[in-house]
């Protein structure tokens, strides 16, 4: 551990010391249409929340409210700390100080929940709490952080203790994550195009469609001969040389598999046929119409490899 | 709502080692959302995608309270309407992502009779496709026998 680590680990340790009490009080009594509205997004069927008749036939006596709601109760929500919470808030201070150290994110990792009776519809609660542990800084699969725990019992206006709990989170510096593009999207294929697709990928070459007949190259692939209409064809591998002829970049609409702006090339290859391809560290500004291109065989994921190309040496 | 009177497990009829019925759960990004509202949890990370992927994360993801509350429906929905929980404990593995099926699995570890309580301890899991989202113990007090 670094000095400057020591520091922050002992002023981290300071607010355990303390061991400053914090108040928070609730900003609605325990009420019928909160209680609702968790069972339904719970999905939990329980009558005994929602359903008064069959509650007060039950040894509830009445409607209560899910005691895994307790924590709802008093938590701060959109508009800050409920009026009668403590301006001590030891949980605050050390949080702050992890902010301003870059530990900006935080995940809840363990939750104890002890329930010494029901709650009520109408009854006001508060809780109060204390840091109870930071540990020392751990390395997770989120990030480096702190774990921190904190004590909370929550209890009635007239100071009964209705529940105990004990919360740790871990506060922590976000590892970063490169975004994963999703795959290309494959190529149609085809008895015709097969050959092009397989000699990419299989072979690591570039071929191009020969009519066997009168040898005239042809692309894109195709069954006939356009020349001597013969249905045979063999190939030839391509040299990887050629000249842009074209360009076009590509703006609207972005496929997610793609970095923007895409530009595209049609290369006319030095054996006389022109195909469409992506370019490497080129972008439109860098490009003349004729400049010499060299083939590069780019293999993108398990299935797909595609021809592109980069400024010829 | 149920229409349904839903019925009640009895401390006299478990044993150890008896399983609950398991329950798979869709995680959609309404349940996240809606779960974390109904529990009062605004935390970014749990409705704002873009913010979770700046914070690391791939999407929005469940919060603790829900994961909670959904162990003690858990509980519950096999236990009961007379069942009252006594604890939750629970810990939070791998993340609840949108898209994801939490399948829910428990088994009766133990149960004891005190001070007028019939306790049943139970040993609670729920699986997603990552991994082990919670684990964690429940204690139910549970009717004796029906009446």
């Amino acid at each position: 551990m670094s000095d400057e680590q020591a520091e922050f680990k002992a002023k981290m340790q300071s607010y355990v010391d303390r061991g400053d009490e914090g108040i928070k009080t609730s900003w609605d009594d325990v009420n019928r249409p909160m209680i609702r509205h968790w069972a339904q997004a719970m999905g939990d069927n329980n009558p005994i929340y929602t359903d008064a008749e069959f509650a007060a036939g039950t040894r509830h006596g009445g409607l209560v409210a899910p005691p895994t709601m307790i924590q709802a109760w008093t938590m701060k929500g959109l508009d800050g700390q409920a009026p009668g919470s403590s301006t001590i808030d030891p949980m605050a201070e050390a949080s702050e100080l992890m902010v301003a150290a870059g530990y900006v994110a935080v995940v809840a990792t363990n939750c104890e929940q002890r329930y010494l009776r029901y709650v009520k519809p109408g009854e006001k609660l508060h809780h109060r709490y204390r840091l109870e542990s930071i540990s020392d800084e751990k390395k997770t699969g989120l990030g480096t952080g702190y774990f921190m725990t904190q004590l909370l019992e929550y209890c009635t206006e007239e100071g009964e203790k209705v529940a105990e709990m004990r919360f740790t989170i871990l506060r922590y510096k976000p590892g970063k994550r490169e975004p994963k593009r999703p795959p290309r999207a494959r190529p149609g294929m085809t008895r015709d195009t097969e050959f092009f697709w397989q000699g990419l990928h299989e072979q690591n070459k570039l071929l191009i469609q020969r009519c066997a007949s009168c040898k005239t190259l042809r692309h894109p692939p195709a069954p006939m001969c356009p020349s001597c209409r013969s249905l045979e064809h063999d190939t030839v591998e391509a040299s990887g040389r050629g000249t842009l002829y074209s360009h076009v970049t590509m703006h609207y609409p972005p496929l997610p598999a793609f970095e923007y702006p895409n530009t595209i090339a049609l290369v006319e290859l030095e054996e006389g046929t022109r195909l469409l391809a992506g370019l490497i560290d080129l972008s439109a500004e860098d490009l003349e119409i004729g400049m010499p291109l060299q083939l590069e065989i780019v293999r993108c994921d398990d299935e797909l490899t595609v021809p592109m190309f980069r400024r010829a040496q | 709502m149920n229409t349904q009177t839903p019925s009640n497990t009895y401390f006299d009829e478990i044993s150890v080692g008896d399983k609950l019925p398991p329950l798979e759960i869709d995680i959609t990004p309404t349940l996240i959302v809606s779960t974390a509202i109904a529990s009062r949890d605004y935390q970014d990370v749990h409705h704002d995608k873009t913010r979770a992927q700046e914070l690391g994360s791939p999407d929005i993801f469940m919060n603790i309270l829900t994961s909670n509350g959904l162990v003690g429906r858990y509980v519950t929905d096999w236990a009961g309407p007379e069942a009252i929980l006594l604890s939750v404990k629970i810990r939070l593995g791998a993340p609840n992502y949108p898209g994801d099926t939490m399948v829910m699995s428990g088994e009766v570890t133990g149960k004891r009779e005190e001070q007028g309580k019939y306790i049943v301890d139970l040993a609670v899991a729920g699986k997603n496709k990552l991994g082990v989202h919670v684990s964690g113990t429940v204690e139910v007090d549970l009717l004796k026998a029906a009446s």
